[in-house]
């Protein structure tokens, strides 16, 4: 995962680069979890660009870090979800609290 | 095309979470013999991680044991059955519920049921307390009428 933090718009952009499963998400979330205490973002954005792979597990991880990134006082978005992904999101509900947004990113 | 493709395989493994990716990516290139879309394939890889997921997380709860995955390829349909040794599910319909999860804390979504069940064309769960829990699940791959997917070239601009 690579993640950039824009300081102007208090805004940090998680781009994950690994299948999303219940081995994976354990890194995903405590590196995640560590730069959202360390920025304290107004916004979060989960760049999907790159995952080729998703099960359930990441639908605890967004919600986990949506509640995080809230009690914080920050929103959170994702952002290029593949059909597949979109699919299993769309299965949970989250895309009703959890908008997906437009990010061009490389 | 319609070749008659009669084929099984068998894989065990220790209840690792490490070993999810190598068990749906084994699944996913044995039914690419009946020559599924991008689509299916990514449907089958899923159902197979959920199941998967199932037995080490829940089956086995951290304990060490074997996942055994048995596939059976017909014609046009691939069969798996995904089995643990471990605690059962004392009540499959309630497990089955969508949300349903014993380990909330754990960030679960409880929602592994629900894809299997969306993902595959059936789903069967068979269960007993203390001997473990077999999830029989099967899809059928449609005649692919015509073009490969192509990979979509996205436009990537870089934001700074």
């Amino acid at each position: 995962m690579e993640s950039k933090f824009y300081e102007k718009d208090k805004l940090l952009i998680f781009k994950i680069t690994d299948e999303i499963d219940d081995f994976s998400v354990q890194k995903i979330r405590r590196r995640a979890d560590y730069e959202i205490e360390r920025y304290m973002p107004k916004k979060v954005v989960f760049d999907f660009n790159c995952v080729t792979f998703m099960d359930s597990a990441g639908i605890g991880l967004i919600i986990g870090r949506y509640k995080f990134v809230k009690m914080l006082g920050g929103t959170v978005a994702l952002a290029n979800l593949t059909n597949s992904i979109k699919k299993i999101f769309e299965m949970s509900g989250i895309l009703r609290l959890i908008p997906i947004t437009d990010l061009k990113v490389s | 095309m319609k070749s008659e493709i009669e084929n099984e395989m068998k894989l065990e493994f220790v209840s690792k979470s490490a070993n999810e990716a190598f068990a749906r990516i084994t699944v996913a290139a044995f039914a690419s013999q009946l020559d599924p879309t991008i689509e299916e394939l990514a449907d089958i890889k899923t159902a197979v991680s959920e199941a998967v997921t199932n037995c080490i997380i829940h089956g086995y709860d951290k304990k060490q044991g074997i996942v055994k995955i048995f596939a059976r390829l017909t014609e046009n349909e691939i069969i798996l059955e995904i089995s643990d040794k471990g605690k059962g599910i004392e009540n499959v319909d309630i497990a089955k519920e969508p949300l349903y999860t014993t380990k909330p804390n754990l960030e679960r979504s409880g929602m592994g049921f629900t894809i299997m069940e969306s993902f595959m064309d059936r789903v069967d769960v068979e269960s007993v307390v203390g001997l473990g829990t077999k999830v029989t699940m099967s899809k059928v791959i449609k005649n692919k009428m015509e073009n490969e997917e192509t990979d979509d070239e996205f436009e990537m601009i870089t934001k700074e």
